[in-house]
């Protein structure tokens, strides 16, 4: 063996042996300790189409984060103006994020004026018509709205996630106004995607005296009979005035309810909430008190005493899942502003795991009747190819091992797909050192050539194969970039293969026997 | 040895190219009438949007059993069908959905259908939900990302060897692009993502045969200055024609086996995937090289 080929050998052996520990912590979870100080120890990541999960891209309403953010600074400049002593009325809001209302009295014009530029300049006017007055809330700070929104959603949806206990969940910013949320390996898709969306508003009011009270607003919700157990949809009529909002609640939790009855939830409020909570409860015993969750009804249980100590509870026929995730989402804080789905694929556990047995089926039928094809057209030289194959998918499943990559189902199909096209640069090789000794050669000149005619085309070929893979990885998204991905890495372990680690094999045969025939 | 073309075969292909060009214009326009009578291709709703939806029961549930299940439901027209041929899979489509995250349209057809079908074995096998802005989008990027591919090859051909072959590969490359689509047409194979990802995969492994026979031809040509190019071109694709027919066979090979082993999903990638490759064999053949040769004869003719 001459030195040139040893160096070669060593080489290949080298990228195999690399390869083959790469791909290790697949096989055997327990390494020794100093594994990790040098190798990868992660097996390959399944995308969620094999493990089963949600993949969810959501989509921040920041316009309604806007016009909340506009009230909320209406409602801050309204109660400055009363202790400014300024008299204002007919407050409304206009559009998105315009507020008008009108000055009693004409006097207070310029004071009213400075009092807006000085403290509040996220507003704007626009126009001034005798004493009516119209604010914008400025671009710049619409912005800031809408940014703030989108991570305080983000925020919010990592907490619930947390407490509902995600393994690995991928929660993360993406594009312009989007969040994307993936979970792997959940069971009960449509329960996670209620927690995630809920925008979790509490509110406490009073029930109205009577429908006709001023001020009244109606609001649906739900009357469970305790005798028959029954529930049907009825409306409550409640005050305006909120009370406390679901801000003040430090903590919550679920209880089982007692005796039969369903389960419910009891949450605590911060100190101030609790002063309040006390001072109300004390005004209005007798009355009853609504519990509103997204604009709901829960609950609207009548007051029997004043309630120190700051522990409500809401009752409205839970399941016990149910009291648990309406726990969760309280204390995780509400959404900012509603949130939609831009897109959504999510795939049960028992089809990711059908799919993965699929692609192994479809793998190893393919691989077997792609070597067994090889062998019997060319032989020895067709065994030679099949072991370049062999170490084609060694090298390409080692290096998605050693990145990291995540393995899809199109992914899966990428190197099915590799196995079929990889032998081309070896029917491309052997072809031509057939043609060669067709024209006289012996075996090594023959091989010498057939190699290095059939170089140009095999590079050629495969790059512009190369090429759609990477307009591929640019277009697609999810599983489809799994597919580039393993096509794009399968065209670089092919061209190590068929092309270095074959040609090693060719020389090493021919360097161990005498004879200058070759079974091609 | 085994070999599938018998060496010094010599098939004029440049004389066939005329039978060659009527079979692949029939081919080509049966695809476009398909198209035009079904009113473009059958896009998934990875592309128009709405909501899709995959179960499971057992397999004597039959599609009248699960439409008469959410009949009364008002979310709009629901489309039931057959997944795949499979029994007991099948798959439901809105083309408008509410956006609602947990609950909404996808939370009232699983809720019923759970309701009816837990005795008779319900599971939810997928759910995909494509907003119509972002099916837009997709829609935009797919057609642009085919169109840049195509591009790019015929670039890549042209700098690579001269503008004829470029020009050669280039129609190929539409040739096969156009029969592709045209199949998934008559055959109404629903366009979607991973179809559009094989079909860019048949738009750069078409051109890998199209690569090989005018790297030969190019060969002969340095190697033999003065022949006739027609028959230049004939001698290249006749030495080239087991290599062609026999990577394109192995290739074929797993694809079909992809098709019947690798389960429904995978389906319409690897249906896209053998058109696309058989396509772009035959059309390397037929059309790539004979347009060179025509192409040379005009500039000839100057």
């Amino acid at each position: 063996m001459n030195s040139n080929l040893a160096w070669r050998l060593g080489t290949v052996l080298t990228v195999v042996i690399m390869c083959g520990l790469f791909l290790v912590p697949n096989f055997d979870d327990e390494l020794p300790e100093w594994w990790g100080s040098i190798l990868p120890t992660e097996p390959i990541n399944l995308g969620l189409d094999l493990q089963g999960g949600i993949h969810m891209v959501l989509e921040v309403d920041t316009n309604k984060a806007v016009e909340n953010s506009t009230d909320v600074l209406a409602e801050q400049l309204r109660r400055d103006l009363r202790e400014e002593e300024i008299a204002t009325r007919a407050w409304t809001r206009e559009g998105r994020g315009d507020i008008s209302f009108e000055l009693v009295s004409q006097s207070r014009a310029d004071e009213l004026e400075k009092y807006i530029t000085d403290y509040l300049p996220e507003l704007e006017q626009v126009s001034k018509d005798g004493r009516d007055y119209r604010y914008t809330v400025v671009e710049l700070h619409r912005e800031n709205i809408r940014q703030f929104a989108i991570d305080q959603a983000l925020e919010t949806i990592r907490n619930r996630v947390d407490e509902f206990g995600v393994a690995e969940p991928t929660i993360q910013r993406t594009g312009n106004n989007g969040i994307l949320v993936q979970l792997p390996g959940i069971q009960d898709p449509e329960r996670a995607k209620r927690l995630i969306g809920k925008t979790a508003q509490l509110e406490l009011r009073l029930i109205a005296p009577s429908d006709s009270s001023p001020g009244a607003v109606t609001l649906p919700g739900e009357n469970t009979d305790p005798t028959t157990g029954l529930s049907a949809e009825i409306s409550y009529s409640v005050e305006s005035t909120v009370l406390l909002t679901g801000e003040v609640i430090t903590d919550a939790r679920h209880r089982p309810g007692q005796f039969g009855d369903s389960p419910y939830v009891e949450f605590v409020l911060d100190s101030r909430g609790a002063r309040i909570f006390e001072r109300v409860t004390a005004e209005a015993v007798g009355r009853q008190l609504a519990i509103v969750l997204d604009g709901r009804v829960q609950s609207a249980p009548v007051i029997r005493e004043r309630i120190g100590g700051g522990r409500v509870v809401i009752e409205g026929g839970f399941t016990l899942d149910e009291a648990r995730d309406l726990a969760i989402v309280l204390r995780a804080g509400a959404l900012p502003a509603p949130v939609t789905i831009a897109e959504e694929r999510t795939v049960g556990p028992s089809l990711g795991q059908d799919s993965i047995d699929a692609g192994l089926r479809s793998f190893s039928y393919g691989g077997v009747l792609v070597i067994i094809f090889m062998m019997f057209y060319y032989r020895v030289a067709g065994v030679v190819a099949d072991l370049g194959l062999i170490i084609n998918v060694l090298v390409l499943m080692g290096i998605l091992s050693a990145f990291q990559a995540t393995l899809t189902l199109p992914g899966i199909a990428g190197i099915v797909l590799t196995l079929g096209m990889a032998v081309d640069a070896n029917v491309l090789i052997n072809e031509r050192i057939r043609e060669e000794l067709r024209g006289g050669q012996t075996a090594r000149p023959a091989i010498e050539s057939g190699y290095n005619r059939a170089l140009p085309a095999i590079l050629d070929s495969n790059l512009t194969t190369f090429l759609a893979g990477l307009v591929l990885f640019q277009f697609g998204s999810g599983p489809i970039k799994g597919f580039a991905l393993t096509l794009c890495i399968g065209i670089g372990s092919t061209i190590f293969s068929a092309v270095f680690a074959s040609r090693v094999m060719h020389d090493l045969l021919l360097s161990r026997s005498r004879s200058q025939t070759l079974s091609i | 040895m085994f070999q599938i073309v018998k060496p010094g075969i010599n098939i004029d292909f440049i004389r066939l190219r005329k039978i060659a060009f009527v079979f692949s214009a029939a081919l080509i326009l049966g695809g476009i009438a398909s198209l035009l009578i079904r009113g473009g291709p059958n896009y998934g709703i990875d592309f128009t949007g709405g909501l899709m939806l995959h179960i499971g029961v057992d397999s004597d549930v039959q599609t009248s059993d699960i439409r008469e299940a959410i009949a009364d439901l008002d979310v709009g027209d629901i489309a039931v069908q057959q997944f795949e041929a499979q029994d007991g899979e099948f798959l439901l489509r809105v083309p408008t959905v509410d956006v609602n995250v947990g609950g909404g349209t996808p939370a009232l057809i699983k809720d019923r259908l759970r309701e009816r079908f837990a005795d008779r074995g319900f599971d939810e096998l997928r759910t995909e939900i494509v907003g119509p802005r972002v099916g837009k989008e997709l829609r935009r990027r797919g057609i642009l990302s085919v169109l840049f591919a195509t591009l790019a090859m015929g670039l890549y051909i042209a700098v690579r060897f001269e503008l004829r072959f470029g020009i050669g590969a280039g129609l190929a490359l539409l040739h096969d692009v156009l029969i592709t689509i045209g199949a998934l047409s008559l055959f109404n194979v629903e366009v979607n993502l991973s179809v559009v990802a094989a079909l860019l995969t048949v738009v750069g492994y078409s051109v890998n045969d199209t690569v090989v026979v005018s790297d030969r031809i190019r060969e002969n040509m340095l190697r033999n200055q003065g022949a006739k190019l027609a028959a230049l071109i004939n001698s290249s694709i006749n030495e080239t024609l087991s290599r062609t027919l026999l990577t394109t066979g192995t290739s074929l090979l797993v694809l079909f086996v992809l098709f019947a082993f690798g389960g429904g999903v995978i389906h319409s990638f690897a249906f896209t995937l053998i058109v696309g490759l058989s396509a772009g064999t035959y059309s390397s053949i037929f059309i790539a090289s004979p347009v060179v040769e025509m192409w040379g004869e005009r500039q000839a003719a100057n």
